[in-house]
């Protein structure tokens, strides 16, 4: 199929007797932001794992433009051109933001096996860290080391790192989390540009970025999709209200 | 310049220095010290470069510091007997070519690290420590019940091999030599942590998940890591055995992959001059404090334990602060 970048097809997943994934197919669109949402524990993370390759689904595929990526490793998978980003940040803490950025230009090349010639020093790579650090804003603390960065700042970085994969689909993992609201606002406002260059499944806490971003949401509860629709659909959906949303939407 | 720059300028100037002094005052006993301390920061300097960049804890380094010997050993025993080493399906000859030998070292430690990298690497932690020890174990084992090359006793080789354009049995041209190589490695050190594999290499120590989300796989460049380790590591152990012109089975002793990991971490994990800083204190202690008292080692692990509690730069990080981030 050539509308959708990246989908799930029948992915089920129990550890023990809990069943975290329950025959889940969703679908990402060129262009959108498609959201996950549910309650913790609903299996967001577990569906995010299966997705990115960290977990294997019991049954069921999982597709990159058409292709069966089930089988893939993670690493493979990022190649393949999936971009994610973590809820708690994963940055070489040590090294500087330039340097977190050039790791991602190389890895999605694949083109580690230098042993001689400097990271820093390759125009290609710099090249591309640094456009990705000057999309996110990043470009003045280039020279910091990440331990430095507040929190804010890290956030940013995670998702200049997937930028410097070009990948086919994003997929984003609480992007928001610990953001304040100026912070949580600017990344909105980022997000709603970045569709453009890649479609994004975003899990996400932050309604208000939810409800501004999505072009479509998905309502995971105990395991299992109980509603996908646009916003409207999923605000006025009564097993929503019921199950998730509660008294306050 | 950094401080770190002046410092490392300031060892590598000693390290030029002292032999010269001690050769134009003729003491050729602190030339063999100082040869020591080259050797033994050369074996360090690969250690380092799985251990300081790549976070492989490797109790099992002793392997290949014994592989490079017993290579050494090895070719110069049958040279000296005038032995073939092996005659089906053809016929090799020992060899006392240094060349020849330190080629050998590198390629079998090599190999041997990518057998015993691609068996421990799955795992890490403490059973990372324990599996790499099991093998140093192994190895030592080995060598001991092979008694076509001396068992438990080891080898003498009566002279020094031969290199091509020098006088090896002059004290002061075999430390050259060993200076010479350990500055080649330092400089590949240098490199290597700034090129590409090294940027990756240190991020896969620091954040394994982070290394698989931008597609590269950190198992891979660690088994790449623990076979350059070894094989810098093996050809330290095949000087060593001609500094010595003996080789018995404690190069392979557990003890011995301890020192070289004490060389590191005094001097400073993960620094590039750390292993240089840590066999040049090493080798001054074990002299200085030897020739005091028997138990030296109590003192050296006091000062081992100052480094680890209140330095953890190791001597580097104590004299030249924190690493500075390179841009």
């Amino acid at each position: 199929m050539t509308d959708t970048v990246l989908r799930t097809i029948g992915i089920c997943k129990s550890f023990g007797a809990l069943q975290a994934s329950k025959d889940i197919s969703i679908d990402l669109r060129p262009g959108e932001i498609h959201a996950i949402i549910g309650p913790n524990g609903a299996g967001k993370s577990t569906l995010i794992a299966q997705i990115c390759g960290a977990l294997k689904p019991d049954a069921g595929r999982v597709e990159l433009l058409g292709k069966d990526i089930t089988a893939l490793s993670t690493d493979q998978r990022a190649r393949a051109g999936l971009g994610r980003t973590f809820q708690i940040s994963a940055l070489a803490m040590e090294d500087t933001v330039l340097e977190n950025a050039v790791l991602g230009a190389l890895g999605a090349r694949g083109r580690p096996w230098r042993f001689w010639a400097s990271a820093l020093g390759d125009k290609d790579l710099r090249h591309r860290a640094e456009a990705a650090l000057e999309r996110v804003g990043l470009a003045e603390a280039r020279a910091k080391r990440c331990a430095d960065l507040s929190h804010g700042q890290r956030r940013q970085l995670e998702v200049a790192v997937a930028l410097t994969l070009e990948p086919k689909a994003f997929v984003m993992d609480e992007p928001m989390a610990g953001l304040g609201a100026a912070g949580s606002k600017d990344l909105t406002g980022f997000l709603d540009q970045l569709r453009q260059q890649a479609p994004i499944l975003l899990v996400e806490h932050d309604m208000d970025a939810v409800f501004a971003l999505a072009d479509r949401i998905s309502v995971l509860v105990y395991g299992e999709v109980i509603a996908t629709g646009s916003v409207d659909q999923i605000r006025t959906d009564p097993r929503v209200r019921d199950a998730y949303l509660g008294e306050s939407a | 310049m950094s401080r770190e720059t002046l410092f490392n300028a300031a060892l590598l100037l000693g390290l030029l220095l002292v032999p010269i002094w001690a050769l134009l005052t003729d003491e050729p006993f602190t030339i063999t010290l100082a040869t020591r301390a080259v050797i033994l920061a050369l074996a360090a300097a690969g250690l380092n470069i799985a251990l300081g960049i790549g976070g492989l804890v490797s109790l099992g380094h002793a392997v290949f510091f014994g592989i490079g010997g017993y290579a050494m050993g090895i070719l110069a025993h049958h040279a000296q007997g005038f032995t073939p080493l092996m005659e089906w399906p053809f016929v090799i000859e020992g060899t006392k070519s240094m060349p020849v030998i330190w080629l050998l070292a590198i390629v079998v430690s090599a190999l041997a690290a990518l057998v015993i990298g691609l068996l421990s690497l799955r795992t890490t932690g403490a059973y990372f420590i324990m599996i790499t020890l099991a093998f140093g174990q192994m190895f030592y084992y080995f060598a001991i019940s092979w008694s076509a090359y001396g068992g438990e006793d080891g080898m003498s080789i009566y002279v020094r091999n031969d290199f091509p354009g020098l006088n090896t049995l002059a004290p002061i041209q075999f430390y050259g030599l060993c200076l010479a190589l350990l500055v080649v490695v330092l400089v590949f050190s240098a490199r290597l942590r700034r090129a590409p594999f090294g940027l990756s290499l240190n991020a896969a120590r620091q954040v394994p998940a982070r290394l698989e989300a931008v597609g590269l796989d950190p198992m891979r460049l660690k088994l790449v890591a623990f076979v350059i380790s070894g094989a810098i590591t093996g050809l330290a152990g095949a000087l060593f055995a001609d500094l010595n012109r003996f080789v018995s089975p404690t190069m392979f002793s557990w003890q011995f992959s301890g020192e070289i990991m004490v060389l590191v971490i005094l001097g400073g994990v993960g620094r590039l001059f750390g292993p240089v800083a840590g066999a040049v204190t090493f080798v001054a202690l074990e002299h200085v404090l030897g020739g005091l008292t028997e138990f030296w080692h109590i003192y050296l692990g006091l000062i081992l334990l100052g480094v680890v509690l209140f330095a953890r730069g190791g001597i580097t990080g104590l004299i030249a602060g924190r690493e500075a981030s390179h841009d």
